[in-house]
Formats: structure tokens, C-alpha cells, sequence
């Protein structure tokens, strides 16, 4: 059996899992409209003031939306031991590893993506800057679920890991943050963005290289 | 690997130590399962039977010792080990909003294809007709067949069992017995733990009593 198939034998199961869930798919992105729909009712109606806000308020909203979601990847299967299963399979873990984040991403982080155009244009932010946002968020919400899957996996044997996870995994999410707002504005101003954007790839590349490691070592400390 | 090395079990934990919360459960403990062996581990709650059912999965490392499949210490030859072995541990490790088929097609997948298909292992189990219902409407004793049924679809050689028989009826437990008297037969082995009676015929018993010095 090769590693490929076990790869999208597993993705497919935790697809299939979501849409019977379906709250999963639901939450963040309910989460992330209403955070943005009351950003405005806030801080008052402004339209200067909200198109000037936009990208990081889009950006704070998805990063949010992102921790909310991120104790999925490994609870439920910890708590109905198939994550022990998955330890003792003829895989290699950090394969499987990715495979549950690619999931995690599809489910959580590629909904985001497509509704905050629409989110961006009720915050008055301009067309120029919407390819970017797009562009942007596509680099950075995967970045989010990798570096998350890592503090899931360091918390998932504790009871009440809330808390520590956040601690844990927000440092981390700044950077992202910061270059993928930034990109944002700078489009919005007409300025170049290849920087941030590169930036945000690298990131990307990092945590797609070492973040499935780092987690599958991770989970063996925490299930032992 | 030659056909001969495949074909045998040794699993042998050589002078294992293990302690919990800074109370010793074990130490200096050696026991070695070879073809053909079933190993029934006794001993009263809390002796540590499922920390040494862990250690010997390769869960958990002992805090002293190791644990060698066919002479190699586990860490070193995981995939290996692993695609010979099959744990059914306290949790079922099946997801209640999938069927029993799709549970074990994905079992299957990740441990390696066995002697038995996924629709064969669960007539075994007798859940032949439940096989598209998802699990969470089955009864637990359903369940644990479901789990159990994991023992089949999978070419394992050695199975590693935490309390088998829990939520099991009677036609259940014999269901369970015979195929483990099929395994030994067939040159398997097996570690368990269990609280019950193990009626089996086949294969040489081993016991050990954790609660004993």
C-alpha cells in the first residue's frame, strides 16, 4: 500500500467526516462574517475609516476563525482513539499528519477565502486591493493550519489545552499577520506587493516542510 | 527480509522498567511472545497491564530497557513492526459518524491489506447487514466487534489486546476465542489483558501476573 493512497484514503475520511458534521464547516465561517459585519456597527459607519481598516480587520477576523477551529485536527480523533491507530500505522506519521491538515484547510480555511472578497466589500476596501487579499490569504490561512497543527499536537493530552494553545500558537501567527495585512494596504495604496507576497510564500514553504515533522514528533510525546 | 523472518514472531522486552506518577509499576520485567504463544497478562487494577500492553505497542517507552521485534529494538524498524502488529487498546479507535466499512476500509489502507476484505472481516465479526449504518447507531457490544473486526483486514501476525471482550456477549467472547485459536494455529501470537475467563485451544499459554512481586 503505498503512502500516496493512505495520504488520500485519510484525507477523504476526514472530508467525509466534516460534512457529517457539517457545525465544523459551519462555525468559522459564521464566526468570520459576524466578526466583520460588526466591525462597522462598532466603530460607527465611516467609510474612510472602515476602507482604511479593512485588510487587517479581514485578516484578524480569518486569523481568529483559524484558532477557533484548529483544536479539530487532532481532538476528536485523540479522544475515539484513532489517533493512536494512526501512530501505530505502516505510515509515515508526518505524511498522515499533513493529510489531516490538508483537511483542516480545505474545511476551515478555503471558505474564508472565498466569502472575504464579498466581506471586503462591504468594508469598502478597494477592487484594486482584492486579487491581493485573495492572493494573500491563499499563501497564509495554509501557513495557519500548519503552524496550529504543531500546538494541537503539543496540547492534545491535556484536558483543558484552550488557553495554552492560544499562547502557544498566536506568537507565531503574527508574522503572518503582519506581511499578509500589509500586502493588503500596500495594494490598496498602489504600491508593489511581490515582497510581502514572497515573504508569505516562504512562510508557506517553511511550514509545509517542518510543520508536518515537528507535529507527528509532537503527537508521539503527547500519546505516550 | 526473507519469507522466514516475515513469516515468525519475536517480540521480546528485555528488562523493562516503567513508573507512573513516581510509583514503580514495573521493573527489571522480561518476557519474549514467539509464533504460536499467547500471552495473558494478569494482575489486579492499576498493576500497570495496559502501560506494559503500551510499552510493547511502542506507545510508550519504558523508562528502563527496550523492547526488540526480531532482535531490533522497535523505534528502529517501526514500519516493519507496525504492518505486523495490530493494538486494540481501551478505545475502539473507530469514528462514530462513519460505517463500519468506511472505518475499516481506512484501517485497512494505513496498516497494509490482509488476508480477509473489509466485507469478509465483518461477516467474521457477524456485522454482515450493519455494514452501512453508521457506528454511532450501533450498540457498544457492535462496536467492539467493529474494532475487533480490524484483527482481520489487516495481515498482522502479532495482536496486542486491551480487555477484548469488554461489552461482549457470550456468543461474542466464543466468536472472539475462535478466531483467536485460528490465529495461533496459524503460527500468530498474542499479548492480552483480560478480567475474564480465556478459554483457548490452540497455541501455548503463557501467563503473568503483574500483582506478584
Amino acid at each position: 500500500m503505498s503512502v500516496w493512497q493512505a495520504f488520500v484514503e485519510l484525507l477523504k475520511r476526514d472530508l467525509r467526516l466534516a460534512v457529517r458534521r457539517r457545525a465544523e464547516i459551519a462555525n468559522p465561517l459564521l464566526f468570520f462574517v459576524m466578526v466583520i459585519v460588526l466591525f462597522p456597527l462598532g466603530v460607527g459607519a465611516e467609510p474612510n475609516l472602515l476602507e482604511r481598516m479593512s485588510a487587517g480587520v479581514v485578516w484578524v477576523a480569518a486569523l481568529l476563525a483559524a484558532l477557533l477551529t484548529l483544536d479539530s485536527i487532532f481532538r476528536s480523533d485523540f479522544e475515539d482513539g484513532t489517533l493512536e491507530q494512526l501512530l501505530l500505522s505502516a505510515q509515515p506519521l508526518s505524511i498522515m499528519v499533513l493529510a489531516k491538515v490538508v483537511a483542516h484547510w480545505l474545511v476551515t480555511g478555503l471558505p474564508l477565502l472565498l466569502v472575504a472578497p464579498l466581506l471586503a466589500m462591504l468594508l469598502g476596501m478597494k477592487s484594486a486591493a482584492m486579487g491581493t487579499l485573495m492572493l494573500s490569504l491563499l499563501l497564509g490561512t495554509p501557513v495557519l493550519s500548519l503552524i496550529g497543527a504543531i500546538g494541537v499536537a503539543l496540547t492534545v493530552g491535556l484536558r483543558r489545552a484552550g488557553v495554552i494553545l492560544s499562547l502557544l500558537v498566536l506568537p507565531l501567527y503574527v508574522p503572518v499577520l503582519i506581511f499578509g495585512a500589509a500586502a493588503v494596504d500596500a495594494a490598496a495604496s498602489g504600491l508593489p506587493v511581490a515582497g510581502q507576497l514572497y515573504i508569505l510564500a516562504a512562510f508557506l514553504a517553511m511550514a509545509l516542510s517542518l510543520a508536518p515533522v515537528a507535529a507527528a514528533s509532537a503527537l508521539r510525546i503527547s500519546l505516550s | 527480509m526473507t519469507d522466514l523472518a516475515n513469516s515468525t514472531v519475536n517480540l521480546h522486552a528485555d528488562s523493562v522498567e516503567c513508573s507512573r506518577d513516581d510509583r514503580l509499576l514495573f521493573e527489571n520485567l522480561s518476557v519474549e511472545i514467539c509464533s504460536g504463544e499467547a500471552l495473558i497478562l494478569e494482575g489486579r487494577n492499576g498493576t500497570g497491564k495496559t502501560t506494559l500492553l503500551r510499552i510493547l505497542c511502542g506507545l510508550r517507552r519504558p523508562d528502563v530497557g527496550e523492547v526488540r521485534w526480531s532482535g531490533v529494538p522497535i523505534e528502529e524498524c517501526a514500519v516493519d513492526f507496525h504492518r505486523h502488529m495490530v493494538y486494540v487498546g481501551h478505545l475502539d479507535g473507530i469514528k462514530r459518524e462513519l460505517t463500519a466499512l468506511e472505518n475499516l476500509r481506512v484501517l485497512q489502507t494505513l496498516s497494509g491489506r490482509g488476508k480477509f476484505s473489509v466485507d469478509e472481516a465483518l461477516d467474521a465479526v457477524q456485522l454482515g447487514g450493519f455494514e452501512d449504518i453508521p457506528v454511532h447507531f450501533l450498540s457498544a457490544g457492535q462496536k467492539r466487534r467493529a474494532a475487533l473486526a480490524r484483527l482481520l483486514v489487516t495481515d498482522a501476525r502479532l495482536w496486542i489486546l486491551d480487555e477484548p471482550f469488554t461489552s461482549l456477549d457470550v456468543q461474542g467472547i466464543e466468536l472472539v476465542e475462535s478466531l483467536m485459536d485460528r490465529h495461533l494455529s496459524a503460527a500468530g501470537a498474542l499479548v492480552m489483558t483480560s478480567h475474564h475467563q480465556v478459554n483457548l485451544s490452540a497455541g501455548v499459554i503463557k501467563r503473568l501476573n503483574l500483582s506478584e512481586g
